[in-house]
């Protein structure tokens, strides 16, 4: 009987309770790998940030000798000398039609996505596919296809065709990001205007797109952030214009704007009209990264908002 | 007295209701309109691709898949060096970017200190950011006489005795500077995704391996990357779809090359660089539709990969909600 009592026989593989509590293994060695995988990734991080220092710091210092309100606020004189005004409110006509385009028809995608698509309804999901394709797209394919719908048929390059294009590329990130800041919105506040009999289009106007608004227009600006910077879509839309005039009439005729501007003149030989592009390229960086910055405040505060 | 209204209004009867139910068809409509024309808008893409490419395709077949020579002014059109180049750029790009791009996400997620995680991780997205015109814009001007004079002669001493790295060119406007150039503009994305994956690692399993002795590169290897890995491969053919359809920073750096090479230091072309080159000035009937041709190409190859990016993701979801 007592013999049954005996330690029973132990599985190898298991570690021996009563072994002494002193570290096996080469811990040296695996002590060093770690901590150089630690320094490489912190090297990587590092080397990223470096990247994104150079570029900054180039087109400032290259920009630097251009840069004045005369060149924001005066017209182009041939190549070599002049500001970019033409180009800059070129560029913020065209965008500004594009995002009138666009954030209307994102964020109603967005609330259909939300409000009345249900989680897995099939519709939903397709749609959801059908943004994602959206977003993977080519830009410069954006652009041919509306080269194929507007130009080819006015036989012009035209500043509606690039806001067109533009607010092709701008609609997938508006609905996803709309989407996922109205998904944040607490479902007690739905339930809370139902239970007093609302109906749904007064919750969703009076009390979900007020919740949602600061993050839906943190979206709003990422997108029109990116839509500024884009140039594959002008090239082939709205690259044929007079680069020293003033056009602001988007039907018909093509629009001066700032990608292209940097675009044509990066590759010519005189050093003056290549400092004008760095200063045109200033313009739009600063422009760019403002926002984003602004963005990420925003998004910051409208959390905060949402969370309580 | 905003509830005393309200029961005002539910009193009155079918006239509100009848105007809430209104309400309630325009607002449906409107979103299901807008999520319609999303749905269009791709169809209009597919269509309007597919019916340009149409005389090149009834012309050239599928040939113009392997032909190389393309000569618009001998109305001789084929696919097969753009492609070859499409392909190398994104292999330079995504096989710098990847390792990169997990190593940033594993820093920012797991290593850095707090203050420096809210610093570098913004900073990272911000280079997603800069536009591709700026970015090809640094790479023509600064980027591509620095790859002439030091990266390539570098390469070439070393690994001179492999073809793809032959003698150094003097421009420096190469297959290998736009794919350089592309590891930029893939690099942010792929390490601000697999840092917000690896911050979804249950911090049970990390503490669990932890407290088994694991060091911290035991962790990673060990847990994270494991739990993560389909995830970090979404994240990386996300990668590939923006290396593979940018057409502006790679037409100013891959210096508008033809004929198919053995070096990486030699000229090339994309299919995105050459559809945003050429497209404005054509030289004979059937250039703009092989254009539309190498755009529908493009497409098909972007959509793939769209699909494989969500499909690899979902099945993440899946598995991670299961466990």
């Amino acid at each position: 009987m007592t013999a049954q009592l005996d330690v029973p026989e132990r599985d190898p593989g298991l570690p021996d309770p009563s072994a002494p509590l002193i570290a096996s293994g080469d811990l040296r060695r695996r002590d060093a790998v770690s901590r150089a995988v630690t320094a490489s990734a912190a090297v990587a991080a590092f080397l990223a940030v470096a990247v994104l220092a150079i570029l900054v710091f180039t087109v400032i210092s290259k920009a630097w000798s251009v840069l004045s309100l005369s060149f924001i606020f005066t017209n182009p004189s041939g190549l070599d000398s002049g500001g970019i005004a033409n180009a800059l409110l070129g560029t913020i006509e065209i965008v500004a039609i594009a995002a009138v385009i666009a954030l209307p028809v994102g964020i109603l995608t967005g609330l259909y996505l939300t409000e009345f698509a249900g989680a897995n309804s099939r519709s939903g999901r397709f749609l959801k596919l059908v943004l994602d394709l959206l977003q993977g797209l080519p830009t410069i394919i954006v652009g041919v296809v509306v080269y194929g719908l507007i130009v080819a048929v006015t036989h012009r390059q035209s500043g509606f065709a690039a806001s067109v294009g533009l607010s092709i590329v701008m609609l997938p990130l508006i609905a996803r990001s709309s989407q996922e800041v109205l998904l944040l919105v607490p479902g007690t506040l739905r339930e809370a205007a139902d239970s007093l009999g609302v109906s749904r289009w007064r919750t969703v106007l009076g009390v979900i797109l007020p919740t949602a608004a600061g993050g839906i227009a943190t979206g709003a600006i990422l997108s029109i952030a990116r839509a500024a910077g884009e140039t594959a879509p002008l090239l082939v839309l709205d690259s044929i214009y007079d680069p020293n005039a003033t056009q602001l009439n988007p039907f018909g005729h093509g629009v001066p704007n700032v990608p292209i501007l940097i675009l044509t003149t990066s590759d010519l030989p005189s050093p003056s009209a290549l400092t004008r592009a760095w200063g045109a390229a200033f313009v739009l960086l600063a422009a760019i990264l403002i926002a984003n910055v602004a963005a990420r405040i925003m998004l910051a505060r409208s959390r905060r908002k949402m969370m309580g | 007295m905003s509830a005393l209204r309200l029961r005002f209004r539910a009193g009155s009867g079918t006239e509100a209701n009848r105007a809430g139910r209104t309400g309630d068809r325009i607002l449906f409509a409107l979103c299901a309109g807008a999520g319609l024309l999303a749905v269009l808008v791709l169809g209009e893409v597919v269509y309007q691709v597919i019916s340009g490419a149409r005389p090149a395709i009834s012309k050239f077949g599928l040939g113009f898949l392997v032909h190389s020579r393309w000569a618009p002014n001998f109305s001789a059109f084929g696919a097969a060096q753009a492609l070859v180049g499409t392909a190398i750029t994104s292999i330079i790009a995504l096989s710098i970017a990847t390792p990169l791009g997990i190593a940033i996400g594993v820093y920012l997620a797991m290593m850095a200190p707090p203050p420096v995680r809210t610093v570098v991780g913004p900073l990272v997205e911000m280079l997603a950011a800069i536009p591709s015109v700026i970015v090809g814009f640094w790479g023509l001007i600064v980027f591509s006489p620095f790859v002439a004079n030091h990266i390539e002669p570098a390469l070439h001493n070393v690994l001179g005795f492999i073809p793809l790295f032959g003698a150094a060119q003097t421009t420096g406007f190469s297959l290998l500077t736009a794919g350089l150039v592309l590891t930029i503009m893939v690099l942010p994305i792929i390490a601000a995704l697999s840092r917000d994956l690896f911050l979804t690692v249950p911090v049970e399993l990390k503490e669990g391996a932890a407290a088994l002795g694991a060091t911290r590169w035991e962790i990673i290897r060990g847990v994270v990357l494991p739990t993560t890995a389909s995830g970090v491969a979404a994240a990386t053919v996300l990668g590939l779809g923006r290396a593979l359809g940018e057409a502006i920073a790679v037409l100013q750096v891959v210096g508008d090359g033809t004929g198919i090479h053995s070096s990486l230091f030699q000229p090339g072309e994309t299919l995105a660089a050459r559809i945003a080159n050429e497209f404005t000035s054509p030289e004979s009937k059937l250039h703009i539709p092989s254009l539309f041709y190498l755009a529908l190409i493009l497409l098909v190859i972007g959509l793939v990969t769209s699909v494989l990016a969500r499909m690899i993701a979902t099945r993440f979801d899946v598995h991670r909600t299961l466990a």
